[in-house]
């Protein structure tokens, strides 16, 4: 049972990372219509971030949960700034080019940011640095889930929630919704696009930095190559929920998160990537709508 | 002329301003990972101040030639100049055909003394392009000429690679027996692959081919009985020449005329395809969907002959591939090996011959011969792909469609044939 | 007057979006030789029919029928893939102009000969002498139909740099390729000038006359439809709300109530 309670809490921080990082897909692709193939490059960029902000703040005597916080704080505000500019460059250009165009020029992206952080820091694994205890109020639990997983699950569940009151109920958020339905139509309304595509860009990339900061505050250690694996699961997890929709993206990031944990767990620790794209061509071919989306026609 | 010169002044301060600001932007996005950096045997840092200078200096003047070649683009005016002086040059090499003959006999005789004249090493270089080449010409007709993005193009190359290496591992097949073997193991594959998932819209496609490439990858590094794992197969047998005991340099020369030979097949075939019954469904398929099927074209049919198609060159180059290095393992099929190939197509120039060619010749070789910037080889490629895309979609080379001629009854069939082959 | 075959047959056809009906039991026919014009306000569903006849939408009811003349068969639509309507000898042309626009013209007809060709890959590759005698025909035929069309003389040009009124021609030329018995037209004259429209007003007669192909097509240029069409067909709200010849249908109050009222004068 303790078996079970552990691979189904660590599926749930999986899934909750996977989640994270879906959500910015999501939105982007409700958008614009593009996948955001450098997406997980922004994940490791504020991965990276923050472990450079802490380890230079570390310096000037700061440490322990605070130091976190300023260092997550630092690594959101740098992935922000990363996603708005990588839209203005590779994608504002693309909006009327032909619609494989965009994504041609996000894997160029991707390619250049990974080769970006290599070269400017190291191709090593990184060790991030432990910045936050075991929490007390754990350790009778601490065998089947870490405090670490419990900020993320938390954190998570913070950020979608806030994510959804923002959506349903601010103005940018009503724009952001008109967006996505009609382009034109939002346009002759007088909704600024190009400020509802650069906030999707900016929350989106928030998001995924938030990810980034917590799975390497858990697992300890970060190189330039995590953005591209996290990057393809947590599309996976999109496509799963259903492209579009934000609820669908945290329930395709929790399925595909259980799905990984127990498979590895109970069937073989080897080919646990091979899971998460079996199941990603899986959906694609049988229900390339996902779980909550609706599918579209193509109009002739 | 004081009146004049005030608004130009004005335009320019406010050109500076916005570089300025340009530069100050990437400074402030660029400074914690290029400036300080963390050392992660001692973790300790390194402040490397010099870098944001450098930034700075190179993006200012960079944000001009930005903003210069948006306005352009936005225009239009400039891109139809270079195709037009490139068109001309196009024409004039293809109406006189005396130069054609003799840029093609050059070329020709500079090909085939290339092994004899340059040093082994230099060869096996030019066996890697020419294979790129291939490999480019190969995902062109996938992604180029019907419109396909097929990011997992490596699991084609990979299927031919380890089927010659497992045939000649556990039954001892040679090269040439095993070559047309691992085309059509690669070709059932493709057709395999396709049938599900060429339903699927071009945007996911490319993601499931994707995933079906890493699938190959791990399932080859994991499944040790199959394949041997990451550790791979070593001691493949060389091409066999007509029983010949060659030396390691013969070999090399053997190999390169064996390639050259295909590339030569390969782009035969691709001309001729690309202006053919099947080539023409596939660029309309690439340019309508809907259209193409009302012009009674069966679309999953014409995207799986593309498909499999393009994975039988793959399949032809994996064999080659293990017989050029007789030792492969699954590190040698990895993603980015898509991308790079991606790219020779993309840079070169979707549906273009020649372009796929010249691509593959600046992709592959420049980083060979650029030693010391073969380390920035994958960020010269990342940021190529995204410039090509912003400010030339067409790629270095246009793909020229091939012109007929009426009126007079002389053989259209003709002169089909010679435009196409210079386009 | 020899008897007039059916060629097509619509009954109660009915097509659904969602919550939303779009078609509502229309009934149509086209008879041999027929030119037949369907009319009626934006959003009336004319577009939609087409698209069910034609196979890119999935009816939600009805029956859909053609008789290909000279052969006693009927062949129901429903259900079947446009690649396959179009064998069976339907050929369509788009509203909003779709083209192979980086393919030149000439190829834009001989892409249409594909259903009717054959060679295959191998073909292609060791071009034997069958096949290339079968791609100088496709050369030959698509050219034939281009100078019928009058665009001779653009023949190496790509389509989309033709001016507007010729790509509406290259759409027909296109359509006629792929030698079908019964040709929807969608606004054939959209965006034409009054001298484009009369040439195309004799095309489109001289294609039924010539090459015995029926015609059924969806315009707004009442002055066209008027004058070329045997039969006029209304919609409105995707049903039917008249049919007859050009004078019953100026005549009918229902028709001038729902639609022509203003424009009929003008």
């Amino acid at each position: 049972m303790d078996y079970f309670l552990e691979l189904f809490f660590g599926g749930l921080t999986r899934g909750s990372i996977y989640a994270l990082i879906a959500l910015g897909y999501t939105m982007v692709y409700g958008i614009i219509e593009l996948i955001n193939f450098a997406h997980g490059e922004i994940y490791m960029i504020g991965a990276f971030t923050a472990l450079i902000a802490a380890s230079a703040l570390s310096l000037l005597g700061l440490n322990g949960p605070a130091l976190l916080i300023l260092a997550g704080l630092i690594a959101v505000i740098y992935s922000a700034a990363y996603g708005y500019t990588i839209e203005k460059v590779a994608y504002k250009p693309l909006r009327k080019a032909q619609r494989l165009s965009p994504l041609i020029s996000a894997i160029g992206m991707s390619i250049f940011l990974q080769n970006y952080v290599l070269l400017a820091q190291t191709s090593d694994f990184l060790s991030f640095p432990t910045l936050v205890d075991e929490f007390a109020f754990m350790e009778p639990v601490s065998h089947i889930m870490r405090s670490s997983e419990l900020l993320i699950v938390a954190t998570t569940l913070v950020s979608t929630v806030l994510l959804t009151l923002f959506i349903k109920f601010s103005r940018m958020g009503k724009a952001m919704r008109a967006t996505a339905q009609d382009k034109t139509m939002a346009m002759l309304l007088g909704i600024n696009i190009n400020r509802v595509i650069s906030v999707t860009f900016i929350i989106g990339s928030g998001l995924a930095a938030i990810g980034g900061v917590l799975i390497s505050n858990h697992i300890g250690q970060i190189n330039f190559y995590i953005g591209f694996i996290a990057g393809i699961k947590a599309f996976t997890a999109a496509v799963l929920g259903g492209i579009g929709s934000v609820p669908g993206a945290v329930l395709g990031g929790l399925i595909l998160g259980w799905t990984e944990s127990f498979a590895t767990g109970y069937v073989s620790s080897d080919y646990e990537d091979v899971f998460a794209f079996g199941l990603l061509v899986f959906i694609l071919i049988f229900r390339p709508a996902g779980i909550l989306g609706r599918s579209t026609k193509d109009k002739v | 002329m004081k009146a004049q010169s005030l608004p130009f002044i004005r335009r320019a301060a406010s050109e500076i301003f916005q570089s300025l600001l340009v530069s100050c932007w990437f400074m402030f996005l660029t400074f914690p990972i290029m400036v300080i950096k963390v050392n992660p045997l001692e973790r300790t840092i390194d402040w490397q101040w010099m870098r944001l200078v450098w930034i700075g200096l190179a993006v200012f003047p960079l944000s001009f030639v930005w903003r210069w070649l948006m306005k352009r683009k936005e225009h239009g005016g400039g891109q139809d100049g270079e195709d037009s002086w490139q068109k001309r040059l196009g024409e004039k090499i293809r109406a006189d055909r005396k130069i054609y003959t003799a840029l093609l006999a050059i070329l020709a005789v500079f090909v085939a003394a290339f092994p004899f004249m340059f040093s082994s090493y230099q060869t096996q270089i030019m066996i890697s392009a020419l294979m790129y080449v291939m490999l480019g010409l190969g995902l062109n007709i996938v992604v180029g000429l019907a419109g396909l993005l097929d990011l997992g193009y490596v699991a084609f190359y990979a299927v031919g690679a380890y089927s010659y290496a497992l045939l000649n591992h556990h039954f001892g097949l040679g090269f040439w027996p095993a070559l047309p073997l691992g085309a059509g193991l690669a070709a059932v594959c493709g057709i395999l692959l396709g049938f599900p998932v060429l339903r699927l819209r071009g945007d996911y496609l490319a993601i499931v081919t994707l995933g079906f490439g890493e699938i190959i990858r791990l399932v080859l590094e994991n499944w040790n009985a199959f394949s041997f794992g990451p550790s791979g197969i070593a001691g493949i047998s060389r091409p066999w020449f007509f029983g010949a005991d060659l030396s390691l340099g013969q070999h090399t020369v053997f190999l390169y005329f064996i390639v050259l030979i295909l590339v030569g097949f390969t782009i035969l075939v691709v001309n001729r395809l690309r202006n053919s019954r099947i080539g023409r469904a596939w660029i309309a398929l690439r340019e309508d969907e809907v259209a193409c099927q009302a012009m009674g074209i069966d679309k999953t049919r014409t995207k799986l002959t593309a498909f499999a198609l393009g994975a039988t060159w793959a399949g032809f180059v994996g064999c080659v591939f293990a017989a050029k290095t007789t030792f492969i393992n699954p590190a040698s099929f990895t993603f980015m090996e898509s991308a790079i190939i991606l790219s020779i197509v993309v840079l070169g120039g979707m549906g273009s011959i020649i372009g796929v060619i010249v691509g593959a010749m600046v992709l592959i070789l420049l980083p060979e011969y650029l030693r010391a910037f073969s380390e920035y080889r994958m960020l010269v490629f990342g940021a190529s792909m995204v410039l090509i895309m912003v400010f030339r979609p067409q790629g270095i080379i246009v793909g020229v469609r091939q012109h007929y001629r009426f009126g007079r009854k002389e053989s259209t069939e003709e002169q089909g044939e010679r435009d196409a082959a210079s386009a | 007057m020899r008897e007039m075959l059916q060629v097509l047959d619509i009954q109660q056809l009915t097509m659904d979006f969602g919550g939303l009906r779009a078609i509502d039991g229309v009934d149509l026919e086209v008879r041999q030789g027929e030119i037949v014009a369907l009319i009626g306000p934006n959003g009336a569903g004319k577009t939609t029919f087409f698209n069910c006849v034609t196979g890119v939408y999935e009816p939600t009811g009805g029956r859909m029928t053609v008789r290909p003349p000279g052969k006693n068969v009927a062949v129901r639509l429903n259900r079947l893939k446009p690649n396959i309507i179009t064998e069976h000898g339907l050929a369509r042309t788009f509203q909003n102009i779709r083209l192979f626009q980086n393919m030149t013209v000439l190829e834009n007809v001989m892409v249409a000969r594909h259903c009717r060709t054959r060679s295959g890959i191998l073909g292609a590759i060791f071009k034997n002498a069958g096949n290339r005698r079968e791609e100088q025909e496709i050369v030959d035929f698509s050219y034939g139909l281009l100078e019928k069309v009058g665009l001779q003389m653009h023949v190496n040009d790509l389509a989309r740099e033709l001016p507007y009124g010729a790509q509406r021609r290259l759409e027909i030329a296109r359509a006629l390729a792929t030698e079908p018995f019964l040709l929807l037209l969608d606004e054939p004259a959209a965006g034409m000038n009054p001298r484009e429209t009369s040439e195309l007003d004799a095309l489109i007669t001289r294609i039924r006359d010539d090459e015995g192909v029926s015609i059924l097509l969806i315009e707004h240029d009442m002055k066209l439809v008027m004058s070329i069409s045997q039969r006029i067909y209304v919609m409105d709200y995707g049903r039917l709300i008249a049919q007859g010849t050009p004078k019953e249908i100026a005549e009918n109050p229902n028709v001038i109530k729902a639609y022509l009222g203003e424009t009929f004068d003008a």
